[in-house]
């Protein structure tokens, strides 16, 4: 029964963590058709930067923001170069670009910050009692920050003058230009907040496992089958398979060891897939 | 205003248009009629960048519209309303409005001031402006595309063909909205199937066929004789 | 455009063959129909998309099919090609009860069709689409013949891409075909299925003045031993090569009779000058 409510407890913080890394994804993908690769090394980056900052600052908050800057910029960069050039082009050509970045940048991170790991102290102490079971506050504290983040990037959706550009052109890019909104613009300011979203997650992550260059590729994974799980370009949904999926996760990490309990995630994907293709979250289509 | 000199265009290898030539002064209305498939619309979209230019040129107050990207066109004062009207479906009535109007140089007061007169022309908008795009009629999704347009308090719109698929009355109020539109001052590059709509609401109409524009008359003159309509959209 | 036959009969190069066409129509009305709807009706929830259309074709003709936007001629297609589920209605094909029935069934049952957008297969040559296409009519599960077989399939490309004048043109890639070249070889595919009734879908769109012209003669070539259905919006066309036309409107008939009789008829210019 504890074991139940730990892993409850992991099966969320875990989601929400997830489920910034993913709402990141399926944005640039809704708008724009980008399967990227690179995301889980965005978020990898953002750690070590995040890391980094923290070894010289000791303050967490200021190394989270420099690290979400750090990568935004770095985004727009991949995204002007590497990206807009390929607009139009066959979809395989975005994947194998967005390959190419992520060994690019992993390789990057070994040859900057060496082979071993780096840690990122917690930014909150200490444990709290649930029952009788001792639970650290900072996971706590993660699991508050992710959902407050992944709110305001709903409001800047729902509420804000950009939020409208953005949706607009997800919806409807040619329509949108007509508009006169600088849809170009809009793409790379997508990018950047993936990006910014995906260096964040790494930051708040980093004090669960360590910071290495492969921490990546984990992510990334995950990710893409949330995104599929929840419905392409569907936040809400992305949100809600995050949840769901990392919860599977970690009851089955009960039962056997927890590198085989992603098993899970790919089982949940190849139903999803066969039942329901465009997402379990998302309503069937007319 | 706008100038189409010799426009030639091309889909992939197709050639769809034959060396068009139309103009629209500052607040005129001009038609543009036509079967299905000659190329009206395809006209339109040519001055939208949206389809490959081979050949003319199209010019606007002068500058040539080759160079400017396709979310430059609103800014110089060209508004689109499509033949599908292409609502975003999953914004809200006023969320549509808002693509247009939210650019730069617009004050609370111009804000306040386009609203009041748009939601004076289409009551029915300001009724559904927290619905979702995707709700609305068919009836109503026209006219919100007509009303998005005119956020952009635009020099010129080009109008696809308004009352395909309306009901009778629909297309009575889309014709009242033209005249308006047209008394307000917009120049209106009116593609249409509704022979009498059009002749009702342009001064001048070109006619095409094939891709090509085979006649230009005064709407008085084609009133006056309805041989040439006969022939090129009659049966 | 004038109601009068002597208009039609000047179309250049093909002197007299409106003339041809009017006394075969005369011997068709008298053949019994290779195509029948009763009373179709296509309904998608509250839309009705096709009302009551009932229509016979006889064997050998060439039927227009017009109407404005939305009158249901696209819809009335694919219920003939098996695209679409009639919601009530018959169609008899050849005696055969044919609706509701699977596209590649509907296919063997030697109904072809052409569509409004070019749909060939852009990195194989004019004779292998017209390859390809052929061997469906001839699928041959025996290994021994195999070989001669494939032999016959080649030669009924080759003359199939003659009938549409791309003889020189077999090794070609059809990406690399004009426009013009590549709705034959549409056509082309569609003869090579060897069917009975083609369906042509506004075979002449996108299309220069000549590049029509040139269709047009083809398919009054290829009309001697078939029976076609053609859609269009290009009235020349269809009034020049229909033998009878039937008008949509609104998803109903709204009037059928030889093309003369059609231009004449003050409630079809009605639709078209008033939509």
């Amino acid at each position: 029964m504890d074991q139940i409510i730990i892993q409850t407890l992991h099966g969320l913080v875990n989601g929400m963590v997830l489920a910034m890394v993913a709402s990141g994804l399926t944005l640039i993908f809704g708008i724009m058709d980008v399967v990227n690769f690179a995301h889980g090394d965005q978020l990898m980056l953002g750690a070590f930067v995040g890391a980094s900052v923290l070894g010289v600052t000791g303050n967490y908050w200021l190394a989270l923001l420099v690290a979400a800057v750090v990568i935004a910029v770095l985004g727009v960069l991949l995204q002007v170069t590497t990206l807009r050039p390929l607009i139009g082009r066959d979809p395989l050509t975005t994947i194998l670009a967005t390959f190419g970045v992520s060994l690019v940048i992993q390789k990057y991170a070994l040859w900057q910050w060496g082979p071993s790991v780096r840690r990122i102290s917690e930014p909150v102490p200490g444990e709290f009692t649930l029952f009788h079971l001792q639970y650290p506050w900072y996971r706590v504290a993660t699991a508050i920050m992710a959902g407050l983040i992944i709110g305001g990037l709903w409001l800047f959706l729902k509420y804000g003058k950009y939020g409208i550009w953005i949706r607009a052109t997800t919806q409807d890019r040619v329509m949108a230009q007509a508009m006169g909104i600088p849809v170009p613009l809009v793409h790379t300011a997508v990018f950047a907040i993936g990006a910014a979203m995906a260096a964040a997650s790494g930051v708040l992550f980093g004090p669960f496992a360590g910071v290495t260059q492969t921490m990546g590729f984990d992510f990334t994974l995950r990710a893409f089958i949330v995104v599929v799980v929840g419905g392409m370009g569907n936040l809400g949904g992305s949100i809600l398979a995050s949840i769901f999926v990392s919860l599977l996760e970690a009851y089955a990490a009960i039962v056997v060891s927890p590198a085989q309990a992603v098993i899970v995630s790919f089982v949940v994907l190849v139903l999803t897939m066969l039942f329901r293709p465009t997402g379990l979250f998302v309503p069937t289509p007319k | 205003m706008l100038v189409l000199e010799n426009v030639d265009a091309h889909y992939g290898k197709s050639h769809v248009l034959h060396s068009v030539s139309i103009e629209v002064r500052a607040s005129e209305v001009v038609g543009l009629l036509g079967r299905n498939g000659v190329g009206k619309t395809t006209t339109l979209k040519a001055i939208m960048g949206m389809v490959r230019r081979t050949g003319g040129r199209i010019t606007f107050d002068g500058r040539d519209l080759g160079g400017v990207p396709p979310h430059g066109l609103a800014g110089l004062g060209i508004a689109w309303v499509p033949e599908e009207r292409r609502i975003f479906r999953l914004l809200t009535v006023l969320e549509n409005l808002r693509t247009g109007l939210d650019r730069p140089g617009v004050t609370p007061e111009d804000r306040e001031r386009l609203l009041e007169k748009v939601y004076s022309y289409f009551p029915i908008l300001r009724e559904r402006r927290n619905q979702a795009g995707g709700t609305l009629s068919g009836g109503e999704q026209q006219m919100l595309a007509i009303a998005r347009a005119m956020m952009l308090e635009p020099k010129i719109i080009l109008l696809d063909e308004p009352t395909e698929g309306l009901m009778p009355r629909m297309v009575a109020q889309i014709q009242a909205i033209v005249h308006a539109l047209h008394r307000d001052g917009v120049a209106i590059l009116l593609v249409e199937q509704n022979v009498p709509l059009t002749l009702d609401a342009a001064g001048r109409v070109y006619i095409m066929e094939k891709g090509a524009v085979r006649h230009h008359a005064s709407a008085a003159e084609l009133r006056a004789d309805q041989r040439v309509i006969h022939e090129y959209l009659g049966v | 455009m004038s109601p009068h036959s002597s208009q039609c009969s000047e179309r250049p190069g093909v002197p007299g063959a409106f003339l041809d066409a009017r006394a075969r129509v005369s011997t068709l009305t008298a053949s019994s129909p290779i195509l029948t709807t009763e009373a179709l009706t296509v309904r998608f929830g509250g839309l009705a998309a096709l009302t009551n259309v009932s229509l016979r074709v006889p064997a050998g003709e060439i039927r227009g099919i017009i109407g404005p936007n939305g009158a249901g001629k696209s819809t009335f297609f694919n219920c003939l090609t098996g695209v679409l589920r009639p919601t009530s209605g018959r169609i008899v094909f050849n005696g055969e009860d044919i609706a509701g029935l699977p596209p590649y069934t509907i296919s063997r049952k030697a109904i072809a069709r052409s569509y409004q957008i070019t749909n060939l297969l852009p990195g194989a040559t004019a004779l292998e689409n017209v390859r390809i296409a052929s061997q469906s009519r001839h699928h041959n599960w025996s290994m021994l013949r195999h070989h001669r077989a494939y032999r016959d399939v080649i030669d009924r490309a080759r003359a199939v891409l003659a009938d549409v004048g791309l003889a020189g043109k077999e090794d070609e890639l059809a990406v690399n075909l004009s426009h013009g070249e590549q709705r034959n070889l549409e056509i082309g595919i569609a003869l090579a299925t060897e069917p009975k009734l083609v369906c042509l879908d506004e075979p002449t769109a996108g299309m220069s003045v000549a590049e029509t012209h040139a269709t047009v003669d083809l398919i009054r070539q290829i009309a001697r031993d078939l029976t076609i259905l053609i859609v269009e919006h290009d009235m020349e066309v269809v009034m020049g090569l229909a033998h009878t036309i039937t008008v949509l409107n609104y998803g109903e008939v709204l009037a059928e009779g030889r093309p003369a009789e059609i231009q004449a008829n003050p409630r079809v210019q009605e639709v078209y000058l008033k939509t």
